[in-house]
């Protein structure tokens, strides 16, 4: 599912919208999201699952075309962890679909 | 503080003029929409913001930490999230602080 395709299906669900104020507002959380975590701080999504950053210290390194040492400086990577009711019904459905509609050709050679 | 579905919808209210009751609803359902997709498995992407991909682990040995008891954890599909460009840099233009390296 891509942003357009949420953001028809919230449309069909809130037929008293206009679909440009729902398209507004989708950009507008996921900017909201963007910049709490720009600003360190965490989100909490009940149900679904929380966002919070995981700092990288800087450590040594090297480019490997040119075999240059260099020390990375020290940056924060942004995690997800899911929340309980996503990682159950996520899990629970693997029983049910067995193939992952990813599109990736990367593990597509095991059944 | 913590960003929570109820700061997001007064935002909403404030800056695209719903009343508080079709911002909250629209929050509530924009998650809902996430976990439903997920949960049939199919992956979210999120242009600028990230993609929620699927995973199915093997089962694989594992001990209790506590007891040092050997268990078996069972096969199960997890999601995994990758921040999306726009998010990366955003994160590291505002936090990379010169004054608070090393």
């Amino acid at each position: 599912m891509i942003k357009s395709e949420l953001i028809a299906k919230l449309a069909t669900k809130l037929p008293h919208l206009p679909e440009k104020d729902i398209a507004d507002c989708v950009k507008n959380i996921l900017d909201q999201m963007t910049d709490a975590l720009a600003e360190k701080g965490r989100i909490e999504i009940r149900g679904f699952g929380s966002f919070c950053l995981h700092y990288r210290p800087p450590r040594n390194a090297h480019n490997p075309k040119t075999g240059e040492k260099v020390r990375t400086h020290a940056k924060y990577s942004p995690h997800f962890k899911p929340g309980k009711e996503l990682r159950e019904l996520v899990d629970a459905s693997r029983d049910r679909i067995s193939t992952l509609s990813d599109s990736s050709s990367a593990d597509t050679n095991d059944d | 503080m913590a960003l929570t579905k109820a700061n997001i919808a007064e935002k909403l209210t404030d800056v695209i003029g719903l009343n508080k009751r079709e911002s909250t609803d629209l929050v509530e359902l924009f998650f809902k929409e996430l976990i439903g997709s997920l949960s049939t498995g199919n992956i979210v992407k999120l242009s600028g913001f990230g993609n929620f991909s699927l995973r199915d682990k093997k089962s694989r040995p594992g001990r209790n930490p506590k007891t040092g008891e050997l268990v078996m954890i069972a096969p199960r599909r997890v999601v995994n999230f990758h921040a999306g460009q726009k998010l990366k840099a955003k994160i590291e233009r505002n936090t990379s602080d010169p004054a608070a390296g090393e």
